[in-house]
């Protein structure tokens, strides 16, 4: 149990109203829907301030990730060059509490596909 | 009750316990989650230890007389005191204490004898959780599992004596360290300092060992300890390694687990191609394994009161049959082995002063394992609250930690036995009742989400001054209800700010006195220890 | 500005023409989010790497927009095709217009 620092929140974050106009802001209000977007994050976050995240999207052109949480949701965008292998990319980013990472892929053809995955951010603390 | 008489009626005999009909071609021995108990000891077994979900009344969710029901364990017998809690007291003083690393090594060779080749398998959670082994910074233990010859080890607690000290104790281990998800946390690869899986050649069989460290590592323990290193649970890697070691021809895969047996269960339903699993951390010691599809998997306990022998009929690159037994360490009835018995006398005797130190005595069965405050955790939680001067005391709901039975004095190494710990210090701070509730429900939805992959394996956090109701079945936010600070018999006011003190904080630069320290003023300025049942949560849903 | 920026890649020595390889890159940077408050309760000022860049011969890899999100120390990894041999080259945009690069020569064999 780590109840020595109390401060930061635990519980499921509300998403953030800006999580919703930063993905407008990329779709330009297109329509945007699931599958075809693969994202790999933990169930539980090891550390909140670095949490590993990968994004695959095979024909994106670029892709957004957010923490819907945050208070400041923006995480990366991915643009993806002419060599581009897979087109996929990892990073570690913060969460502030436990909520979900969107993220949101600009295919070649203009459409957008989106994925999310819930990451749990604990406190921790007790074991066998 | 008439347990206790109808147990002396019984005897028991070292043949007993070690009868065997060695079966097939290989033999594998699996030890677990010693926790530093070099010496014999009483461990009274869980009475609550609640399954959600899908194993809601599986076990090793079931306890007492159903378990004893389910597995025809006779009342009053050998294994009714070595696997369930009733009457504890009573059949401790019959059967006396269990466990001891001399003993477990008689075990061993016993074994052996019958089948030369058999592959000793330790766990994990093994250099951790004594006075010696917190003072020699693990090597009392390394040194007495040495002379055991262990064929190969994965870890947990270790970690906690920190990275570097881990590294150097494992590089003069002589067998492999294991566990396919220890990766470097820097460049997110598989760490070169531990071995994803070791392949031996034993009874004609090409045999994988594939090792699995405790996941949650750094959530459970503090991970600044171990910043190098990441952990997880890496079931699509752990995939790879069990068809990568089936390339390289093994017939039998076994994977030396510390993930906690209902995420091993899980694991075994995800990833195909694993013969037995040899299950840690959470404590659970079961007389039979349990089948997931073709997949064993076998508990063997915790703290040096079990020895699992598994004995395997490999044949044409498959498993065909499998005999188990669960040994309970009888300590009065199996021999010491004398080597062992001396290394761990020696390794002793520099702090035999301090070791064997009365503080005071108790009147009341102290133990703790179990999914609320056990009586350890409340003699723990009102020394906080005394010698702290706090509302509220919280102690972490760790599975170790050795009973001591009504009558016996309380020593200096029994107090250390429930509370050893690189990172001891008992803090003292302000929170809000909005606060507490939160840590409640964070710990509470590691215990009872009803995902295995999100549990840890602890038990829930142990409460002192205030009492809780919990709904097990609800979800996280959700299960924790009527806080009451008991002292005013008053709820728990979400703004008003409360004092709590506690213990086993995983934040780095954590201050106060050592929690042993804190015990021991209490134990000492108490005499002797009564406690009153604890009635404190009400537990619903289960 | 931030001090002891140092970047580092992890790219394979040689792969075939054609080939998709997975590359690494770390750059050793607190990225101060602008969140943060000091202990006199004064708002720290934000300081990050924004951007980041690969270009393989003068042809681009990736071209990622970072925000105060990513962890201290942004970490990158992604693949790349590789047509022929050549040379890699990595580039960290900061906050205050520092520009930190680093190069890494592949072969073809
Ligand atoms: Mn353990
Ligand atoms: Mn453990």
């Amino acid at each position: 149990l780590s109840a020595g620092a109390a401060t930061a929140a635990f519980l499921p974050m509300q998403v953030n109203a800006a999580a919703d106009d930063a993905i407008a802001a990329f779709t330009g209000g297109a329509e945007v829907t699931d599958g075809g977007v693969d994202l790999v994050a933990p169930e539980i976050a090891e550390n909140g301030n670095t949490v590993p995240i990968e994004v695959s999207a095979e024909g994106a052109a670029s892709i957004m990730l957010i923490a819907s949480g945050n208070p400041t949701p923006g995480v990366a965008t991915f643009n993806f060059g002419k060599l581009a292998g897979a087109h996929t990319a990892s990073t570690r980013i913060r969460l502030a509490g436990t909520q979900d990472v969107v993220a949101i892929a600009k295919m070649a053809d203009g459409s957008f596909k989106r994925a999310s995955a819930n990451v749990k951010v604990t406190i921790g603390g007790c074991g066998g | 009750g008439n347990w206790a008489r109808l147990a002396a009626q019984q005897s028991l005999t070292q043949d007993q316990l070690l009868d065997f009909d060695t079966f097939g071609n290989v033999t594998l021995i699996h030890i677990t989650d010693l926790h530093a108990q070099l010496k014999p000891i009483y461990f009274r077994e869980p009475e609550i230890n609640l399954g959600v979900g899908e194993v809601a009344g599986k076990v090793p969710h079931i306890t007492g007389a159903d378990f004893r029901k389910l597995y025809g364990i006779e009342d009053g017998s050998p294994s009714h005191y070595a696997l369930t809690y009733n009457d504890f007291t009573a059949l401790a003083k019959t059967y006396g204490r269990v466990g001891g690393l001399d003993r477990c090594a008689t075990v061993i060779n016993s074994i052996r004898a019958a089948r030369p080749d058999a592959l000793l398998l330790d766990g994990g959670d093994t250099w951790h959780g004594s006075y010696t082994c917190y003072h020699t910074e693990g090597q009392d233990v390394v040194d007495a599992m040495s002379l055991l010859k262990p064929d190969a080890m994965t870890f947990h607690w270790e970690f906690t004596l920190g990275s570097d000290r881990v590294r150097e104790l494992v590089d003069g281990l002589g067998f492999p360290a294991l566990g396919q998800n220890i990766f470097d946390a820097e460049w997110d690869e598989p760490s070169e300092d531990f071995a994803p899986y070791q392949m031996f050649e034993r009874g004609g069989t090409k045999i994988a060992v594939i090792g699995q460290a405790f996941p949650y590592m750094p959530i459970a323990n503090p991970g600044w300890m171990f910043p190098e290193y990441s952990f997880g649970i890496r079931d699509q890697r752990m995939q790879e390694m069990v068809d990568e070691v089936r390339a390289q021809g093994a017939e039998l895969v076994v994977c030396l687990s510390h993930n906690g047996f209902d995420v091993d269960r899980k694991m075994a339903s995800r990833v195909s191609g694993i013969d037995v699993i040899l299950a840690g951390h959470t404590h659970d010691a079961l007389p039979e394994p349990v089948l997931v599809g073709e997949t064993i998997i076998v508990a063997s306990g915790s703290n040096g009161k079990f020895i699992s022998r598994v004995d395997l009929d490999v044949r044409d690159g498959r498993m065909m049959g499998f005999r188990h037994k669960l040994i309970p360490i009888f300590a009065d009835v199996i021999e010491p082995d004398a080597e062992v018995a001396a290394n761990i006398d020696a390794s002793r005797a520099p702090f035999e002063a301090e070791l064997t130190e009365v503080i005071g005595k108790t009147d009341s069965l102290l133990y703790r394992r179990g999914n609320f405050n056990g009586t350890w955790d409340d003699l723990i939680c009102d020394a906080l609250i005394s010698e702290r001067d706090a509302d509220i005391a919280m102690s972490p709901g760790v599975r170790w930690g050795p009973s001591v039975l009504p009558g016996q004095d309380i020593t200096r190494e029994d107090i250390f036995n429930v509370t050893s710990m690189t990172y001891g210090k008992a803090y003292r701070s302000e929170m809000t009742g909005e606060f507490i509730h939160t840590i409640m429900e964070d710990v509470g939805d590691n215990l009872f989400n009803t995902d295995p992959y999100y549990q840890q394996g602890g038990d829930m956090v142990r409460i002192g001054g205030m009492g809780y109701r919990i709904d097990v079945s609800k979800p996280m936010g959700s299960r924790i209800s009527e806080m009451t600070l008991l002292k005013t018999g008053e709820l728990i006011d979400p703004s008003k700010t409360y004092v709590v003190a506690g213990w086993a904080s995983v934040n780095e630069g954590t201050e106060g006195p050592q929690i042993w320290d804190v015990v021991e003023n209490h134990v000492r300025r108490q005499g002797t220890i009564s406690l009153t049942p604890n009635t404190s949560v009400k537990v619903t849903g289960a | 500005m931030a001090d002891n920026v140092k970047p580092r890649v992890k790219v394979p020595r040689s792969a075939s023409a054609g080939e998709s390889v997975l590359l690494k890159t770390l750059i050793s940077h607190p990225m101060e989010s602008g969140q943060r408050k000091d202990s006199d309760g004064n708002p720290i000022p934000r300081s990050i790497i924004n951007r980041f860049t690969c270009d393989f011969n003068g042809e681009n890899v990736i071209d990622a927009t970072l925000e105060p999100a990513v962890s201290t120390n942004p970490f990158i990894e992604f693949e790349a095709v590789v047509p022929e041999a050549g040379e890699f080259v990595f580039t960290w945009y900061d906050d205050d217009g520092s520009v930190y690069t680093d190069t890494k020569a592949i072969a073809v064999s």
